[in-house]
Protein backbone atom coordinates (compact mmCIF):
# COMPACT_ATOMS: atom_id res chain seq x y z
CA UNK A 1 0.00 0.00 0.00
CA UNK A 2 1.68 3.36 -0.87
CA UNK A 3 1.18 6.30 0.95
CA UNK A 4 2.97 9.71 -0.57
CA UNK A 5 1.61 12.91 0.42
CA UNK A 6 3.65 14.73 -1.47
CA UNK A 7 3.11 17.48 -3.75
CA UNK A 8 4.26 19.64 -6.82
CA UNK A 9 4.73 22.65 -4.48
CA UNK A 10 4.34 24.96 -8.02
CA UNK A 11 1.28 23.44 -9.22
CA UNK A 12 -0.59 23.67 -6.02
CA UNK A 13 0.53 27.47 -5.70
CA UNK A 14 -0.34 28.40 -9.18
CA UNK A 15 -4.02 26.83 -8.56
CA UNK A 16 -3.94 28.31 -4.95
CA UNK A 17 -2.81 32.31 -5.85
CA UNK A 18 -5.78 32.07 -8.93
CA UNK A 19 -7.83 30.59 -6.27
CA UNK A 20 -7.53 33.57 -4.05
CA UNK A 21 -7.39 36.39 -6.99
CA UNK A 22 -10.94 35.10 -8.66
CA UNK A 23 -12.59 34.62 -5.47
CA UNK A 24 -12.26 37.73 -3.37
CA UNK A 25 -12.61 39.48 -7.25
CA UNK A 26 -16.05 37.82 -7.48
CA UNK A 27 -17.03 38.62 -4.25
CA UNK A 28 -16.21 42.19 -5.51
CA UNK A 29 -13.32 42.59 -3.00
CA UNK A 30 -9.61 43.05 -4.15
CA UNK A 31 -8.19 42.31 -0.47
CA UNK A 32 -7.84 40.23 2.24
CA UNK A 33 -7.45 39.99 5.91
CA UNK A 34 -5.21 36.76 7.30
CA UNK A 35 -5.26 36.26 11.33
CA UNK A 36 -1.57 35.57 11.51
CA UNK A 37 -0.71 33.68 14.23
CA UNK A 38 3.20 33.23 13.52
CA UNK A 39 2.58 29.28 12.54
CA UNK A 40 2.79 27.24 9.62
CA UNK A 41 -0.96 27.43 8.00
CA UNK A 42 -1.65 31.20 8.24
CA UNK A 43 2.22 32.15 7.20
CA UNK A 44 1.25 29.80 4.16
CA UNK A 45 -2.16 31.29 3.68
CA UNK A 46 -1.05 35.00 3.99
CA UNK A 47 1.86 34.41 1.60
CA UNK A 48 -0.21 33.00 -0.96
CA UNK A 49 -2.83 36.01 -0.39
CA UNK A 50 0.09 38.09 -0.45
CA UNK A 51 1.18 36.58 -4.13
CA UNK A 52 -2.09 36.83 -5.31
CA UNK A 53 -3.40 40.04 -4.49
CA UNK A 54 -0.64 41.88 -4.14
CA UNK A 55 1.59 43.12 -0.79
CA UNK A 56 -0.37 46.10 -0.62
CA UNK A 57 -3.38 44.55 -0.75
CA UNK A 58 -2.76 42.41 2.27
CA UNK A 59 -3.74 43.15 6.13
CA UNK A 60 -1.70 41.12 8.42
CA UNK A 61 -3.76 40.75 11.65
CA UNK A 62 -1.22 39.44 15.14
CA UNK A 63 -3.90 39.58 17.69
CA UNK A 64 -1.72 38.06 21.29
CA UNK A 65 -3.18 37.72 24.37
CA UNK A 66 -1.27 38.66 27.63
CA UNK A 67 0.27 34.80 27.70
CA UNK A 68 0.57 34.13 23.94
CA UNK A 69 4.37 33.25 23.06
CA UNK A 70 7.04 35.95 22.18
CA UNK A 71 7.91 33.36 19.67
CA UNK A 72 4.65 33.61 17.47
CA UNK A 73 4.88 37.24 17.62
CA UNK A 74 7.87 37.29 16.10
CA UNK A 75 7.41 34.65 13.60
CA UNK A 76 4.61 36.25 12.64
CA UNK A 77 6.89 39.95 12.47
CA UNK A 78 9.66 37.83 10.38
CA UNK A 79 6.90 37.01 8.08
CA UNK A 80 5.27 40.57 7.29
CA UNK A 81 8.60 41.82 7.10
CA UNK A 82 9.62 38.94 4.39
CA UNK A 83 6.33 39.59 2.13
CA UNK A 84 5.91 43.47 3.22
CA UNK A 85 2.20 43.23 3.72
CA UNK A 86 0.52 45.67 6.18
CA UNK A 87 0.36 44.82 9.31
CA UNK A 88 -1.61 45.40 12.89
CA UNK A 89 -0.96 44.36 15.42
CA UNK A 90 -4.43 44.42 18.36
CA UNK A 91 -4.29 42.44 21.33
CA UNK A 92 -7.27 40.44 22.47
CA UNK A 93 -6.18 40.34 26.74
CA UNK A 94 -8.69 43.00 27.18
CA UNK A 95 -11.65 41.11 25.15
CA UNK A 96 -11.25 37.82 26.93
CA UNK A 97 -10.42 38.39 30.47
CA UNK A 98 -13.84 40.41 30.18
CA UNK A 99 -15.50 37.13 30.00
CA UNK A 100 -12.57 34.91 31.76
CA UNK A 101 -13.72 37.12 35.11
CA UNK A 102 -16.91 35.93 35.23
CA UNK A 103 -15.33 32.37 35.97
CA UNK A 104 -12.51 32.16 37.40
CA UNK A 105 -13.30 27.97 37.29
CA UNK A 106 -13.01 28.55 33.45
CA UNK A 107 -11.60 25.73 32.13
CA UNK A 108 -8.49 26.13 28.99
CA UNK A 109 -11.18 24.65 26.35
CA UNK A 110 -13.30 27.60 27.57
CA UNK A 111 -10.60 30.38 27.91
CA UNK A 112 -9.19 28.80 24.54
CA UNK A 113 -12.91 29.18 22.14
CA UNK A 114 -13.13 32.64 23.70
CA UNK A 115 -9.98 33.59 22.14
CA UNK A 116 -10.29 32.22 18.98
CA UNK A 117 -13.58 34.13 18.89
CA UNK A 118 -11.78 37.51 20.12
CA UNK A 119 -9.66 36.92 16.97
CA UNK A 120 -12.71 36.10 14.50
CA UNK A 121 -14.38 39.64 16.10
CA UNK A 122 -11.56 41.63 15.40
CA UNK A 123 -10.53 40.05 12.01
CA UNK A 124 -13.82 40.61 10.46
CA UNK A 125 -13.98 43.94 12.02
CA UNK A 126 -11.11 45.36 10.14
CA UNK A 127 -12.55 42.54 7.23
CA UNK A 128 -14.99 45.47 6.92
CA UNK A 129 -12.56 48.74 8.06
CA UNK A 130 -9.53 47.50 5.12
CA UNK A 131 -12.06 46.67 2.92
CA UNK A 132 -10.41 42.34 2.52
CA UNK A 133 -11.70 39.28 2.80
CA UNK A 134 -10.70 36.92 5.93
CA UNK A 135 -8.80 34.20 4.47
CA UNK A 136 -8.82 31.11 5.80
CA UNK A 137 -5.85 29.15 7.70
CA UNK A 138 -7.79 25.41 8.46
CA UNK A 139 -5.83 22.70 6.70
CA UNK A 140 -7.30 19.79 5.66
CA UNK A 141 -6.39 17.71 8.45
CA UNK A 142 -7.72 20.10 11.34
CA UNK A 143 -10.94 20.05 9.31
CA UNK A 144 -11.11 16.14 9.15
CA UNK A 145 -10.45 16.27 12.73
CA UNK A 146 -12.39 19.11 13.67
CA UNK A 147 -9.43 20.29 15.58
CA UNK A 148 -10.34 24.23 15.58
CA UNK A 149 -13.01 26.40 17.20
CA UNK A 150 -16.41 26.75 15.76
CA UNK A 151 -16.88 30.64 14.41
CA UNK A 152 -13.38 31.06 15.88
CA UNK A 153 -10.80 29.93 13.78
CA UNK A 154 -12.70 28.26 11.78
CA UNK A 155 -14.36 31.55 10.34
CA UNK A 156 -13.37 32.65 6.89
CA UNK A 157 -15.03 34.02 3.83
CA UNK A 158 -12.37 31.54 1.26
CA UNK A 159 -9.83 28.81 2.57
CA UNK A 160 -7.27 27.94 -0.23
CA UNK A 161 -5.23 25.46 2.01
CA UNK A 162 -8.40 23.51 3.24
CA UNK A 163 -7.84 20.30 0.95
CA UNK A 164 -3.98 20.15 1.82
CA UNK A 165 -2.60 18.22 4.62
CA UNK A 166 -0.93 19.97 7.17
CA UNK A 167 2.19 17.83 6.20
CA UNK A 168 1.61 18.68 2.59
CA UNK A 169 1.14 22.83 4.08
CA UNK A 170 4.78 22.20 5.27
CA UNK A 171 6.05 21.52 1.49
CA UNK A 172 4.00 24.08 0.12
CA UNK A 173 5.86 26.21 2.70
CA UNK A 174 9.02 25.46 1.65
CA UNK A 175 8.55 26.13 -1.72
CA UNK A 176 7.43 29.71 -0.94
CA UNK A 177 10.16 30.27 1.24
CA UNK A 178 8.31 30.74 4.66
CA UNK A 179 10.86 31.37 7.30
CA UNK A 180 12.41 27.52 8.58
CA UNK A 181 11.52 28.82 12.71
CA UNK A 182 8.04 28.84 11.37
CA UNK A 183 8.51 25.35 9.28
CA UNK A 184 9.88 23.77 11.67
CA UNK A 185 8.64 24.48 14.95
CA UNK A 186 5.99 22.49 16.71
CA UNK A 187 2.49 23.12 15.62
CA UNK A 188 0.61 24.87 18.28
CA UNK A 189 -3.02 26.85 18.90
CA UNK A 190 -0.75 29.02 21.36
CA UNK A 191 -3.90 29.24 23.62
CA UNK A 192 -2.05 28.30 26.72
CA UNK A 193 1.34 27.88 27.49
CA UNK A 194 3.40 24.70 26.17
CA UNK A 195 -0.14 24.02 24.77
CA UNK A 196 1.14 21.88 21.29
CA UNK A 197 -1.63 19.79 18.90
CA UNK A 198 0.37 17.10 18.81
CA UNK A 199 0.67 16.73 22.56
CA UNK A 200 -3.14 17.96 22.41
CA UNK A 201 -4.24 15.02 19.86
CA UNK A 202 -2.35 12.44 21.50
CA UNK A 203 -0.42 11.57 18.14
CA UNK A 204 1.33 13.18 15.22
CA UNK A 205 -0.15 14.90 11.94
CA UNK A 206 2.92 12.54 9.84
CA UNK A 207 1.07 9.77 11.39
CA UNK A 208 -2.71 11.09 11.25
CA UNK A 209 -1.84 12.36 7.66
CA UNK A 210 -0.82 9.35 6.47
CA UNK A 211 -3.67 7.17 7.68
CA UNK A 212 -6.49 10.25 7.02
CA UNK A 213 -5.28 10.14 3.17
CA UNK A 214 -5.69 6.50 2.94
CA UNK A 215 -9.57 6.72 5.03
CA UNK A 216 -10.55 9.61 2.71
CA UNK A 217 -8.56 10.68 -0.07
CA UNK A 218 -8.00 6.21 -1.09
CA UNK A 219 -11.18 4.88 0.55
CA UNK A 220 -9.68 2.15 2.42
CA UNK A 221 -12.09 0.67 4.90
CA UNK A 222 -10.31 1.30 8.84
CA UNK A 223 -9.67 -2.42 9.64
CA UNK A 224 -7.44 -2.23 5.98
CA UNK A 225 -5.85 0.16 7.78
CA UNK A 226 -4.89 -1.70 10.46
CA UNK A 227 -3.99 -4.52 8.59
CA UNK A 228 -1.75 -1.88 6.79
CA UNK A 229 0.10 -1.14 10.06
CA UNK A 230 -2.17 1.32 11.98
CA UNK A 231 -2.55 0.46 15.56
CA UNK A 232 -6.39 -0.52 15.88
CA UNK A 233 -6.90 2.26 18.87
CA UNK A 234 -5.74 4.87 16.82
CA UNK A 235 -7.67 4.20 13.67
CA UNK A 236 -10.50 3.82 15.98
CA UNK A 237 -10.21 7.38 17.25
CA UNK A 238 -9.09 9.12 14.23
CA UNK A 239 -12.63 7.96 12.53
CA UNK A 240 -14.90 8.75 15.23
CA UNK A 241 -13.01 12.26 15.57
CA UNK A 242 -14.13 12.67 12.40
CA UNK A 243 -17.80 11.48 12.95
CA UNK A 244 -18.17 13.17 15.53
CA UNK A 245 -16.91 16.26 14.00
CA UNK A 246 -18.85 16.28 10.54
CA UNK A 247 -21.46 19.28 12.47
CA UNK A 248 -18.40 21.77 12.05
CA UNK A 249 -17.64 20.73 8.85
CA UNK A 250 -21.24 22.06 7.87
CA UNK A 251 -24.16 24.60 8.56
CA UNK A 252 -26.34 24.22 10.58
CA UNK A 253 -29.56 21.98 9.39
CA UNK A 254 -32.72 23.98 8.30
CA UNK A 255 -36.01 22.45 10.02
CA UNK A 256 -37.17 21.91 6.80
CA UNK A 257 -41.59 23.03 5.91
CA UNK A 258 -41.83 24.46 2.64
CA UNK A 259 -41.65 22.59 -0.73
CA UNK A 260 -38.53 24.57 -1.56
CA UNK A 261 -36.10 25.04 1.30
CA UNK A 262 -32.83 26.99 1.88
CA UNK A 263 -29.54 24.08 1.84
CA UNK A 264 -32.06 21.04 0.61
CA UNK A 265 -33.64 22.23 -2.85
CA UNK A 266 -32.54 26.10 -3.02
CA UNK A 267 -29.31 24.93 -4.84
CA UNK A 268 -26.89 27.94 -6.35
CA UNK A 269 -23.52 28.34 -6.24
CA UNK A 270 -21.97 31.55 -3.97
CA UNK A 271 -20.47 32.38 -7.45
CA UNK A 272 -24.24 32.73 -9.11
CA UNK A 273 -24.11 35.29 -11.73
CA UNK A 274 -20.53 36.34 -11.42
CA UNK B 1 -7.01 18.85 -47.17
CA UNK B 2 -6.43 21.65 -44.53
CA UNK B 3 -8.30 22.62 -41.66
CA UNK B 4 -7.59 25.65 -39.31
CA UNK B 5 -8.74 24.95 -36.20
CA UNK B 6 -9.42 27.16 -33.01
CA UNK B 7 -10.12 25.65 -29.41
CA UNK B 8 -11.56 28.81 -27.40
CA UNK B 9 -10.65 27.50 -23.57
CA UNK B 10 -12.76 30.05 -21.58
CA UNK B 11 -13.67 31.04 -18.17
CA UNK B 12 -17.27 31.59 -18.02
CA UNK B 13 -19.75 33.44 -15.87
CA UNK B 14 -22.13 31.68 -14.05
CA UNK B 15 -25.79 31.78 -15.26
CA UNK B 16 -24.96 34.86 -17.22
CA UNK B 17 -25.38 33.82 -20.92
CA UNK B 18 -25.58 37.15 -22.30
CA UNK B 19 -22.06 38.39 -20.98
CA UNK B 20 -20.71 34.87 -21.95
CA UNK B 21 -22.07 34.93 -25.25
CA UNK B 22 -20.34 38.55 -25.79
CA UNK B 23 -17.05 37.05 -25.02
CA UNK B 24 -18.37 34.02 -27.63
CA UNK B 25 -18.27 36.64 -29.83
CA UNK B 26 -15.46 38.86 -29.16
CA UNK B 27 -13.28 35.25 -29.82
CA UNK B 28 -15.15 34.08 -32.36
CA UNK B 29 -13.61 37.02 -34.56
CA UNK B 30 -10.24 36.66 -33.44
CA UNK B 31 -10.17 33.34 -34.63
CA UNK B 32 -11.71 34.69 -37.78
CA UNK B 33 -8.88 37.23 -38.22
CA UNK B 34 -6.47 34.58 -37.02
CA UNK B 35 -7.42 31.82 -40.73
CA UNK B 36 -9.68 29.70 -38.53
CA UNK B 37 -12.12 27.88 -40.15
CA UNK B 38 -13.47 26.09 -36.76
CA UNK B 39 -13.84 27.45 -33.38
CA UNK B 40 -14.29 25.12 -30.59
CA UNK B 41 -15.97 25.97 -27.07
CA UNK B 42 -16.27 24.04 -24.10
CA UNK B 43 -18.70 22.16 -22.44
CA UNK B 44 -22.23 25.11 -21.10
CA UNK B 45 -20.10 27.20 -22.73
CA UNK B 46 -22.82 29.74 -22.58
CA UNK B 47 -24.17 29.28 -19.10
CA UNK B 48 -21.12 27.92 -16.71
CA UNK B 49 -21.14 24.78 -15.13
CA UNK B 50 -22.41 23.88 -11.92
CA UNK B 51 -25.65 25.38 -12.75
CA UNK B 52 -27.62 23.82 -10.16
CA UNK B 53 -31.32 25.58 -10.18
CA UNK B 54 -30.24 28.02 -12.79
CA UNK B 55 -30.38 25.62 -15.34
CA UNK B 56 -33.81 26.35 -16.05
CA UNK B 57 -33.15 30.28 -16.26
CA UNK B 58 -30.40 29.62 -18.67
CA UNK B 59 -31.89 26.87 -21.21
CA UNK B 60 -31.96 27.84 -24.76
CA UNK B 61 -34.65 26.97 -27.31
CA UNK B 62 -32.89 26.29 -30.70
CA UNK B 63 -36.04 26.18 -32.66
CA UNK B 64 -37.00 29.02 -31.77
CA UNK B 65 -35.92 32.68 -33.11
CA UNK B 66 -33.37 32.77 -30.33
CA UNK B 67 -31.60 35.98 -29.60
CA UNK B 68 -28.88 34.10 -28.18
CA UNK B 69 -28.35 31.69 -30.93
CA UNK B 70 -29.51 34.44 -33.70
CA UNK B 71 -25.82 36.39 -32.90
CA UNK B 72 -23.95 32.41 -33.28
CA UNK B 73 -25.31 31.31 -36.39
CA UNK B 74 -24.84 34.74 -38.08
CA UNK B 75 -21.42 35.12 -37.27
CA UNK B 76 -21.04 30.97 -38.41
CA UNK B 77 -21.50 32.44 -41.90
CA UNK B 78 -17.84 33.68 -41.54
CA UNK B 79 -16.49 30.37 -39.55
CA UNK B 80 -17.79 26.78 -38.20
CA UNK B 81 -18.59 26.64 -34.47
CA UNK B 82 -18.90 24.73 -31.81
CA UNK B 83 -20.88 25.88 -28.77
CA UNK B 84 -21.92 24.75 -25.04
CA UNK B 85 -25.69 25.54 -24.08
CA UNK B 86 -28.29 24.13 -22.03
CA UNK B 87 -31.03 22.78 -24.52
CA UNK B 88 -34.62 22.76 -23.40
CA UNK B 89 -36.87 20.47 -25.46
CA UNK B 90 -40.25 21.32 -26.82
CA UNK B 91 -41.83 18.64 -23.10
CA UNK B 92 -39.42 21.02 -21.38
CA UNK B 93 -36.80 18.78 -20.55
CA UNK B 94 -33.26 20.20 -19.77
CA UNK B 95 -30.13 19.04 -21.65
CA UNK B 96 -26.47 19.60 -21.52
CA UNK B 97 -25.64 20.37 -25.40
CA UNK B 98 -23.60 20.88 -27.91
CA UNK B 99 -24.42 22.57 -31.41
CA UNK B 100 -22.10 22.54 -34.56
CA UNK B 101 -23.14 25.92 -36.08
CA UNK B 102 -21.93 26.45 -39.93
CA UNK B 103 -23.70 28.49 -42.55
CA UNK B 104 -26.15 30.15 -40.81
CA UNK B 105 -27.51 27.38 -39.39
CA UNK B 106 -27.42 24.40 -36.78
CA UNK B 107 -25.81 21.35 -38.45
CA UNK B 108 -26.32 18.89 -35.58
CA UNK B 109 -27.23 19.02 -31.72
CA UNK B 110 -25.29 16.83 -29.24
CA UNK B 111 -26.74 15.86 -25.90
CA UNK B 112 -24.73 14.52 -23.33
CA UNK B 113 -25.49 10.59 -22.77
CA UNK B 114 -22.96 10.18 -19.74
CA UNK B 115 -24.30 12.60 -17.02
CA UNK B 116 -21.80 11.72 -14.31
CA UNK B 117 -23.59 11.48 -10.61
CA UNK B 118 -21.10 10.57 -8.38
CA UNK B 119 -18.22 12.57 -6.17
CA UNK B 120 -18.45 16.02 -7.22
CA UNK B 121 -21.06 15.77 -9.96
CA UNK B 122 -24.99 16.07 -9.63
CA UNK B 123 -25.74 16.51 -13.30
CA UNK B 124 -28.01 13.74 -13.14
CA UNK B 125 -30.28 15.54 -10.48
CA UNK B 126 -30.42 18.47 -12.82
CA UNK B 127 -30.40 16.94 -16.82
CA UNK B 128 -31.96 14.81 -18.92
CA UNK B 129 -29.41 12.25 -20.57
CA UNK B 130 -29.40 12.28 -24.53
CA UNK B 131 -30.18 9.38 -26.72
CA UNK B 132 -28.12 9.43 -29.59
CA UNK B 133 -24.67 9.38 -30.47
CA UNK B 134 -24.20 9.90 -34.50
CA UNK B 135 -21.95 11.29 -36.57
CA UNK B 136 -22.81 14.46 -38.80
CA UNK B 137 -21.11 15.75 -42.18
CA UNK B 138 -19.58 18.82 -42.21
CA UNK B 139 -17.91 21.16 -44.88
CA UNK B 140 -14.41 19.66 -44.05
CA UNK B 141 -15.78 15.97 -43.65
CA UNK B 142 -17.89 13.60 -40.86
CA UNK B 143 -17.56 14.69 -37.73
CA UNK B 144 -18.91 13.70 -33.92
CA UNK B 145 -19.03 15.56 -30.77
CA UNK B 146 -18.80 14.27 -27.52
CA UNK B 147 -19.36 16.35 -24.26
CA UNK B 148 -16.89 15.24 -20.87
CA UNK B 149 -18.06 12.34 -19.42
CA UNK B 150 -19.31 11.03 -23.07
CA UNK B 151 -15.37 10.54 -23.87
CA UNK B 152 -14.64 8.64 -20.46
CA UNK B 153 -16.91 6.29 -21.45
CA UNK B 154 -14.59 4.11 -24.50
CA UNK B 155 -18.04 3.38 -26.56
CA UNK B 156 -19.13 6.66 -27.43
CA UNK B 157 -15.90 7.30 -29.28
CA UNK B 158 -16.10 4.17 -31.39
CA UNK B 159 -19.72 4.09 -32.08
CA UNK B 160 -18.51 7.78 -33.56
CA UNK B 161 -15.72 6.23 -35.27
CA UNK B 162 -18.23 3.62 -36.69
CA UNK B 163 -20.55 5.98 -37.75
CA UNK B 164 -18.29 7.72 -40.06
CA UNK B 165 -16.28 10.58 -37.87
CA UNK B 166 -12.69 11.18 -38.97
CA UNK B 167 -12.80 14.13 -36.55
CA UNK B 168 -13.70 14.02 -32.99
CA UNK B 169 -14.78 17.27 -31.30
CA UNK B 170 -14.43 17.05 -27.75
CA UNK B 171 -15.68 19.25 -25.30
CA UNK B 172 -15.49 19.63 -21.47
CA UNK B 173 -16.03 21.64 -18.33
CA UNK B 174 -13.44 19.39 -16.46
CA UNK B 175 -12.79 20.16 -12.91
CA UNK B 176 -8.97 19.82 -11.86
CA UNK B 177 -8.50 17.38 -9.04
CA UNK B 178 -6.07 14.44 -7.89
CA UNK B 179 -3.12 16.21 -6.26
CA UNK B 180 0.08 13.75 -6.52
CA UNK B 181 4.03 14.84 -6.78
CA UNK B 182 3.17 15.44 -10.66
CA UNK B 183 3.13 18.68 -12.82
CA UNK B 184 -0.11 18.09 -13.40
CA UNK B 185 -3.14 16.65 -12.27
CA UNK B 186 -4.65 13.27 -12.42
CA UNK B 187 -7.44 14.82 -14.07
CA UNK B 188 -5.66 16.48 -16.53
CA UNK B 189 -2.78 13.56 -17.08
CA UNK B 190 -6.30 11.15 -17.23
CA UNK B 191 -7.86 13.11 -20.28
CA UNK B 192 -4.85 13.75 -22.47
CA UNK B 193 -4.16 10.18 -21.55
CA UNK B 194 -7.61 8.71 -23.04
CA UNK B 195 -7.30 11.45 -25.54
CA UNK B 196 -4.39 10.51 -27.45
CA UNK B 197 -5.59 6.69 -26.50
CA UNK B 198 -8.75 7.31 -29.18
CA UNK B 199 -6.48 9.06 -31.38
CA UNK B 200 -4.24 6.41 -32.10
CA UNK B 201 -6.60 3.18 -31.70
CA UNK B 202 -9.23 4.71 -34.21
CA UNK B 203 -6.83 6.60 -36.08
CA UNK B 204 -8.60 9.83 -35.93
CA UNK B 205 -7.96 13.52 -35.28
CA UNK B 206 -9.22 14.37 -31.45
CA UNK B 207 -9.60 17.92 -30.56
CA UNK B 208 -10.51 18.99 -26.80
CA UNK B 209 -11.60 22.30 -25.57
CA UNK B 210 -11.63 22.24 -21.99
CA UNK B 211 -13.01 25.54 -19.87
CA UNK B 212 -10.66 27.64 -17.29
CA UNK B 213 -11.75 29.76 -14.20
CA UNK B 214 -12.63 28.49 -11.06
CA UNK B 215 -16.52 27.73 -9.37
CA UNK B 216 -16.42 28.50 -6.40
CA UNK B 217 -13.77 26.08 -5.12
CA UNK B 218 -13.73 23.77 -8.55
CA UNK B 219 -11.03 24.79 -10.37
CA UNK B 220 -11.02 24.39 -14.55
CA UNK B 221 -7.56 23.12 -16.12
CA UNK B 222 -7.74 24.29 -19.71
CA UNK B 223 -5.27 22.49 -21.27
CA UNK B 224 -6.72 22.00 -24.68
CA UNK B 225 -5.02 19.66 -27.18
CA UNK B 226 -5.42 18.11 -30.72
CA UNK B 227 -3.93 14.56 -31.38
CA UNK B 228 -3.31 13.85 -35.02
CA UNK B 229 -4.35 9.90 -36.12
CA UNK B 230 -0.98 8.49 -35.00
CA UNK B 231 -1.60 9.76 -31.31
CA UNK B 232 0.89 12.45 -31.82
CA UNK B 233 0.21 15.83 -30.03
CA UNK B 234 -0.27 18.75 -32.71
CA UNK B 235 -1.01 21.51 -30.41
CA UNK B 236 -2.10 22.02 -26.41
CA UNK B 237 -3.27 25.33 -24.62
CA UNK B 238 -2.05 26.26 -21.54
CA UNK B 239 -2.68 25.08 -18.28
CA UNK B 240 -5.62 26.64 -16.20
CA UNK B 241 -5.59 30.02 -18.44
CA UNK B 242 -7.87 31.61 -21.01
CA UNK B 243 -7.08 31.53 -24.63
CA UNK B 244 -7.41 30.76 -28.19
CA UNK B 245 -5.06 27.98 -29.96
CA UNK B 246 -4.61 27.48 -33.22
CA UNK B 247 -3.84 24.33 -34.84
CA UNK B 248 -3.41 23.62 -38.66
CA UNK B 249 -4.86 19.86 -39.20
CA UNK B 250 -3.53 18.10 -42.34
CA UNK B 251 -6.33 15.80 -43.32
CA UNK B 252 -4.48 13.96 -45.12
CA UNK B 253 -2.70 12.68 -42.05
CA UNK B 254 -5.73 10.44 -42.36
CA UNK B 255 -4.66 8.52 -46.17
CA UNK B 256 -1.41 7.83 -44.34
CA UNK B 257 -1.90 6.63 -41.25
CA UNK B 258 -4.77 4.33 -42.34
CA UNK B 259 -2.56 2.76 -45.12
CA UNK B 260 0.01 2.02 -42.40
CA UNK B 261 -2.06 0.90 -39.94
CA UNK B 262 -6.04 -0.23 -41.48
CA UNK B 263 -7.59 -0.50 -38.05
CA UNK B 264 -10.68 1.06 -39.33
CA UNK B 265 -10.55 -1.19 -42.59
CA UNK B 266 -10.01 -4.52 -40.59
CA UNK B 267 -12.50 -3.20 -37.77
CA UNK B 268 -15.01 -5.77 -37.07
CA UNK B 269 -18.45 -4.14 -35.93
CA UNK B 270 -20.91 -7.51 -37.27
CA UNK B 271 -18.96 -9.20 -34.47
CA UNK B 272 -19.26 -6.47 -32.45
CA UNK B 273 -23.05 -6.45 -32.79
CA UNK B 274 -23.25 -10.31 -32.17
CA UNK B 275 -21.29 -10.40 -29.29
CA UNK B 276 -22.99 -7.61 -27.60
CA UNK B 277 -26.38 -9.29 -28.23
CA UNK B 278 -25.18 -12.30 -26.83
CA UNK B 279 -24.10 -10.47 -23.47
CA UNK B 280 -27.35 -8.79 -23.43
CA UNK B 281 -30.18 -11.03 -24.10
CA UNK B 282 -27.49 -14.38 -24.06
CA UNK B 283 -28.01 -15.57 -27.62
Amino acid sequence: MEIDLSIDPALVRKILTAFIKTEIGRANFSRAVVNLSGGLDSSVSCALASEALGAENVLALRLPYKTSSQDSLEHAQLLIDQLGVRSLTIPISEMADALFARDPEMSPVRRGNIMARARMIVAYDQSEAFRGLVVGTGNKTEILLGYSTLYGDSACAINPIGDLYKTQVRQLARAMDIPEAIITKPPSADLWQGQTDEGELGFTYADVDRLLYLLVDQRYRPEECVEAGFEKVFVHKVVERVRRNQFKRVLPPIAKLSSRTIGYDFLYLRDWGT
Amino acid sequence: MKLNLALAQINTKLGDVNANLEKHMALVNEAKSSGAELVLFPELSLTGYVLQDLVPSVATLTEAHDPVFRHLLQASQALDIVVGFVDEDARHRFYIASAYLSGGEIVHIHHKVYLPTYGLFDEGRFFAPGNTIRAFNTRFGRMGMLICEDFWHASPPYLLWLDGADLLLFSSASPGRGLNAETKLESSAWVEHTNRAYAGLFTTFVAHTNRTGFEDGLNFWGGSTVYDPNGDLLVQGPYFEEALTLCEIDLNQLHRTRARLPLLRDERPDLVEREIKRILHGN
